[in-house]
């Protein structure tokens, strides 16, 4: 045990080089020097540990996607489907309409029902198509079907949250999924997380509609038609409008959207629509000069101009009470598209910079301070041993630091936690080793023996007292989140490093010392 | 020069015959701690209560009355402020905000609007009460596992009696733990869950040096009668106990003094946890084994113990 072999010394001797190499950017570059470097593709090592939200300070936001909603609206669609399926197969039927998730249908001759079942096959994949009763069909997505739905809503409300946010000239935004139905999005060195919060959670599903001139918000509705408030951003104007249900163009067909100014130098936002919505636009203003349409954005409605002349070039001009700022987030919003379906927003954390930077300083100060502390006690009761230990202490914090590097591992305030706890615990597997050693010289063995024995010995206890350790770090990290997590990587590989500094690092310092002094006795 | 060799070389202090005191004192604070749980509760935070917490700066020191009814003032339901390290520091916590999660996240901007733009805000946390739930489980569920995987791990390195010792005393570290934060009322959040489950970490840590000692001591005596074997195990490891408890605790000092307000109440339950854990080693988890007693290999019966313990060490 005392007398390595030549590949272990070196190996030792590569590892440590390596942490050297790999935690060195931490101390010698600064941050966008780093950030410079990994854009260059740098072959030198030039990663530095990325420090969590709580540490650099930033915005955390765990956003809930109402999937039930937007099943809702696939189901409508969906009897609209299957009533027009119907309708071109000239099969007579009644009472369409959604029961629990299924659409439901009684066919007015029981007969019809496979022919039914191919028009509605031949128009509508994913679905599953029940006879209920007699006359009675059901026809309901198929699970495979919700699963893909829910993929693609949860992607495309990803994308459209990515769009907006790099719109706005933020980078290293993280916008991840997370389960099912919710999106975590971080935003690193951001302080105001309301802005971030309106930008990314606004539905923006815009439409184009008539409104109904024939009746007031407070007389009788009729089905085609509904009342919607004003927006707040609408200029001065009724507090509600009666709108038809029937939507002209709807905002899917925007191509652009950008802020801008009208002839009185009022902000406004100009719009382009694809060749379709241009189309479609222009047919319905053609044959509604002199009426009212109305522009609605999430159920409100921004402004009710009158149609004075045919829009028939694609491009319009939204005008309501904006300012500058309003005006260029509702032009971002529009370009970036619609949101699928709402989002709630279930956690938010946000820390500021000067927290941040404050519980960095101190983190540093307690782990400069418990290394100190820890040091001068081991070189105090073990002498020179001690000393091997505090030199082995010094490695494994380099290994440490260049583990975190090498793994982009986020380092949180718990984590830095988890450091000083490591230094603090890391002199277990030394104090172990030296105590056997102490305890074989007592029993009357000679240095060497005794170091040997002293090592072997205490290397079983040392494995199933950090594998019990390590037990609890893993859990912790597969049921932590953020901060926490942050805590049991620095744990884990702390109690690995200090393993190896512990027992290998420690064990090369001890066999070169034994073989250059030859010691009789050792002043353990 | 090195300290230690001034320490009693080879200790003999009889820990074993005051065991029926330590189990005493180990049943007394585990009966007041779960006493003090059922009847305090804990300072559950917002990471599993739900609700707002901000921390924010004043410029001047902070005028908590003031505060107070100006907060109070808006309606939005509970709110109790707290000093927070700085005299300019304050902890605002909002139990529970008024309405659901769309309107409640708006709570924190009517909060900073009515305190005014010189107050700066350093910390906004707002964890809705779904959240709250699902944290709170997944949290109770990490505990349970952690402390099963290591009672598996105990299991199979040692022989069942050592698996059952090393849990009791591990059961007991934690409801000791949740008995000192029930006690002291440090906010409970997720960072302090984290100690808790480091402290599992910790104890079983200390347990198995000893209890390793135990087994080699096992092997080595098989004359000596149990109760005084497993007092020299506990003496032969005393000075590695006493050293690392020591050195972790130094390092732990160094963070409750020096690493921040964030993190001090995390900080005080793992140094509890390490006085707890170190002291429920050798107070309790050894002198169980004495009760719940041992299978010794006679001269001719050596190999079961003998066996495993070779294993072991190999």
């Amino acid at each position: 045990m005392v007398h390595l072999p030549r590949w272990q010394v070196i190996l030792i001797l590569l590892v440590v080089l390596a942490g050297v190499v790999f935690a060195a950017p931490n101390l010698l570059l600064t941050r966008d020097q780093a950030t410079q470097m990994a854009d260059e593709g740098s072959v030198i090592p030039h990663q530095q540990i990325s420090l969590g939200l709580d540490l650099r300070g930033g915005v955390y936001l765990l956003a809930g996607v109402d999937l039930a909603y937007a099943f809702e609206k696939d189901r409508e669609n969906l009897a609209d489907t299957v009533r027009s399926a119907l309708n071109e197969a000239g099969i007579g039927y009644r009472e369409l309409g959604l029961v629990n998730d299924a659409v439901r249908v009684t066919l007015e001759n029981a007969d019809d029902a496979s022919d039914a079942r191919q028009a509605i096959n031949r128009v509508q994949t994913g679905v599953q198509i029940e006879g209920v009763g007699e006359q009675g069909m059901s026809v309901a997505y198929t699970e495979a079907e919700m699963r893909q739905r829910t993929d693609e809503i949860m992607s495309q409300a990803i994308e459209v949250m990515r769009r907006r946010i790099d719109d706005t000239g933020t980078r290293e935004a993280a916008i991840q999924r997370h389960g099912d139905d919710r999106i975590i999005i971080q935003v690193p060195g951001l302080d105001d997380p309301q802005r971030l919060k309106a930008i990314i959670g606004t539905p923006a599903v815009l439409s184009f509609r008539f409104v109904n001139e024939n009746v007031s918000p407070n007389g009788q509705i009729p089905p085609s038609s509904e009342v919607l408030p004003a927006a707040d951003d609408a200029r001065a104007g009724p507090a509600a409008y009666v709108v038809s249900k029937r939507i002209m163009v709807s905002g899917d067909h925007l191509t652009d959207a950008t802020s801008g100014f009208d002839q009185n130098s009022r902000p406004v936002v100009n719009f382009a629509f694809d060749t379709l919505g241009a189309k479609r636009f222009g047919d319905a203003t053609r044959e509604n000069v002199g009426k009212l349409f109305a522009i609605i954005l999430d159920e409100k409605v921004i402004s009710a101009p009158v149609i004075n002349e045919p829009i028939t070039g694609g491009r319009g001009m939204i005008s309501g009470n904006f300012t500058v700022e309003t005006a260029n987030d509702l032009a971002l919003l529009l370009r970036a598209g619609a949101l699928p379906a709402p989002v709630t927003y279930l956690e938010e954390r946000t820390v500021g910079p000067g927290l941040g930077a404050d519980s960095i300083l101190a983190g540093e100060i307690a782990s400069v301070l418990g290394l100190v502390f820890v040091v001068v006690f081991m070189v105090l009761a073990y002498g020179l041993f001690g000393a091997m230990a505090s030199v082995a202490l010094m490695v494994n914090l380099i290994l440490l630091m260049a583990a975190l590097s090498v793994l982009q591992a986020t380092l949180t305030l718990p984590g830095i936690a988890g450091i000083v706890l490591t230094i603090g615990m890391a002199v277990d597997a030394n104090v172990l080793i030296f105590e056997r050693i102490r305890e074989e010289v007592r029993n009357g063995r000679g240095p060497v023996t005794a170091v040997d024995a002293g090592y072997r010995r205490a290397l079983s206890t040392i494995l199933d007292s950090n594998l019990t350790t390590l037990i609890a770090a893993l859990l912790l990290f597969h049921f932590g989140s953020g901060p926490i997590k942050g805590f049991a990587v620095t744990l884990s590989l702390g109690l690995i490093t200090s393993m190896f500094s512990a027992i290998m690092v420690t064990r090369l310092m001890v066999a070169t010392w034994l073989r250059r002094r030859r010691p009789q006795a050792l002043a353990i | 020069m090195a300290l230690i060799r001034r320490l009693p070389v080879e200790p003999n202090l009889n820990f074993m015959r005051r065991r029926a005191l330590f189990l005493l004192v180990s049943l007394a604070i585990v009966v007041a701690s779960a006493g003090l749980f059922l009847t305090k509760g804990l300072n559950l935070g917002v990471d599993f209560r739900g609700g707002i917490l901000i921390e924010v700066r004043t410029p001047q020191p902070a005028d908590l009355g003031q505060l107070r009814d100006r907060l109070n003032s808006l309606g939005i339901g509970d709110v109790t402020l707290q000093q927070f390290g700085e005299p300019t520091d304050v902890l605002i916590n909002i139990s529970r905000p008024e309405g659901d999660e769309s309107e409640q996240i708006h709570v924190i901007q009517q909060v900073m609007e009515a305190l005014g733009p010189d107050v700066e805000s350093r910390r906004q946390e707002y964890v809705g009460p779904k959240i709250g739930d699902e944290l709170k489980e997944a949290g109770f569920l990490a505990t349970m596992l952690a402390m099963a995987a290591i009672g598996i791990y105990i299991w199979f390195r040692f022989e069942w009696q050592f698996g059952v010792a090393a849990l009791i005393a591990l059961l007991h570290d934690v409801i000791a733990t949740i008995g000192f934060y029930s006690l002291t009322q440090i906010e409970f959040n997720l960072a302090t869950l984290a100690a808790v489950l480091t402290i599992a970490g910790y104890s079983i840590n200390d347990t198995v040096v000893i209890f390793d000692r135990v087994r080699e001591t096992l092997r080595r005596y098989k004359k000596l009668p149990l109760v005084g074997l497993l007092n020299r195990a506990i003496n032969t490891t005393l000075s590695r106990t006493i050293l690392t408890s020591f050195t972790t605790l130094l390092a732990l000092g160094a963070l409750f003094f020096f690493g921040g307000e964030v993190i001090r109440g995390f900080t005080a339950g793992l140094i509890w946890g390490v006085v707890i854990g170190t002291y429920s080693s050798f107070g309790l988890a050894v002198p169980l084994l004495s009760y719940i007693g041992l299978r010794r290999g006679g001269e001719d019966d050596a190999e079961p113990v003998a066996a495993s313990a070779a294993k072991a060490s190999s």
